[in-house]
């Protein structure tokens, strides 16, 4: 398949990127354009640890072709943080919260959590659970997570 | 795109269809009543909100609460789902449940097709590889209509090991069944539609007499023999459901 050249604009910065048609949006976001905070977990949209926001949704950058994100606002967890190291008060909850152990599946927690509160404001326990089913996470038991983004929602 | 990433697919060619069609779900009048009309491209996410699709057909809007995940809903349509035509779809379910039709357009023209028509076996349909579904007609639901929608699964978002959709008038005299329709995910090589004639007496008579015609396969999700059990006991529990909401019972 013929390479496209494309503009991938993420985390407000524009990339001019050559493409083939069949790389997925994860690809070109950990592979091509080096963002370690976008992550391969199982590649057919069940685990969530690949979460980006595209002009503003959850989808998963392993079921998204980067051709199809062209020219649309694409945001990892990283456009969440102020210059620096600042952190997203969403992420100030996880820590304070013990919300992660080893971190893989966290960037794609904290995307999908900011959506929900987003939508829904003050989401009930039970809703912040259904929101995260697509979101797997191996070490923490799901409780922390909980709590850090009811604390956040309350806020 | 789980089948080119899991390598069961291996296109030539990709042909992105997104940019084709922005058209929102609409509602249109036949000689039957209301006809609501969804673009094939139309989102799960818009079948869960969309005012029109909750009032035209109340079953899709609750059924698609149990499709993925929030991720999965923001991009997977309708039109994909239905050619994707898995035997466990909740929305192939509801589509037959409904009375779906699905427009189905080529390079020799259009048709239009009762969605039963469209699926062939495991994720095969009757579509020529030049043909793709542009549009899902649903009949809208008539004022006293009933719905439900019944799901076993491992683990919330999971694929169904069985899944019923139910739709039901009364008769206004009577009380009783005037019509069914009773759809059944995950109990054959397609999302099959029970035979009408089936339904007669109490939800539990109809139940066992849907379940006996089914031969359900087993795999490593579970037996043939439960797959059967669960038949009967979600389908009993959704024309109870459905019967109580045409009912004016409410839940």
């Amino acid at each position: 398949m013929t390479p496209r050249r494309i503009t991938l604009i993420v985390n407000d910065r524009d990339h001019e990127l050559w493409v083939a048609p069949s790389d997925t949006l994860l690809d070109v976001l950990h592979d091509g354009l080096g963002l370690a905070d976008v992550r391969y977990g199982c590649g057919e949209g069940v685990c969530g640890t690949c979460t980006v926001l595209l002009d503003g949704e959850p989808v998963s950058g392993c079921l998204t072709l980067a051709v199809q994100a062209a020219g649309r606002q694409v945001t990892t967890l990283r456009g969440l943080m102020g210059p620096g190291e600042d952190l997203h008060p969403l992420q100030e909850c996880f820590l304070r919260r013990g919300a992660a152990q080893c971190g893989f599946c966290t960037p794609g927690m904290v995307l999908t959590a900011l959506d929900l509160v987003r939508r829904t404001g003050r989401p009930t326990r039970d809703e912040i659970r259904y929101a995260l089913v697509g979101n797997l996470c191996r070490c923490t038991g799901y409780t922390k997570i909980l709590d850090a983004i009811e604390e956040y929602a309350g806020q | 795109m789980p089948m080119l990433n899991l390598r069961l697919a291996h296109p030539d060619l990709l042909i992105d269809l997104n940019p084709a069609d922005q058209r929102p779900p609409a509602m249109a009048e036949d000689e039957h009543g209301g006809l609501l009309r969804l673009p094939a491209l139309t989102r799960h996410r818009v079948l869960l909100e969309h005012d029109l699709v909750r009032r035209g057909c109340p079953l899709l809007a609750e059924a698609v609460r149990y499709v993925g995940n929030v991720r999965v809903r923001n991009r997977g349509t309708i039109g994909g789902s239905l050619a994707h035509a898995d035997p466990t779809s909740e929305i192939g379910c509801c589509a037959l449940a409904s009375g779906a039709r699905v427009v189905v357009r080529g390079p020799d023209g259009g048709r239009t097709i009762p969605v039963a028509g469209l699926f062939a076996g495991y994720w095969a349909t009757t579509l020529a590889g030049s043909e793709i579904i542009t549009d899902v007609l649903i009949p809208a639901a008539r004022p006293g209509a009933g719905w439900s929608f019944q799901e076993m699964v491992r683990r919330t978002s999971d694929f169904a090991i069985v899944a019923v959709a139910a739709t039901v008038y009364l008769d206004e005299r009577t009380g009783a069944i005037a019509t069914a329709r009773v759809a059944l995910a995950g109990v054959a090589d397609r999302v099959v539609l029970a035979d009408p004639d089936l339904v007669d007496g109490s939800a539990d008579e109809t139940a066992a007499r849907i379940a006996e015609t089914l031969e359900p396969a087993s795999d490593v999700h579970a037996s043939g023999a439960y797959r059967r059990r669960l038949a009967r006991v979600l389908t009993a529990r959704a024309l109870r459901q459905a019967c109580a909401r045409a009912a004016g019972e409410g839940t």
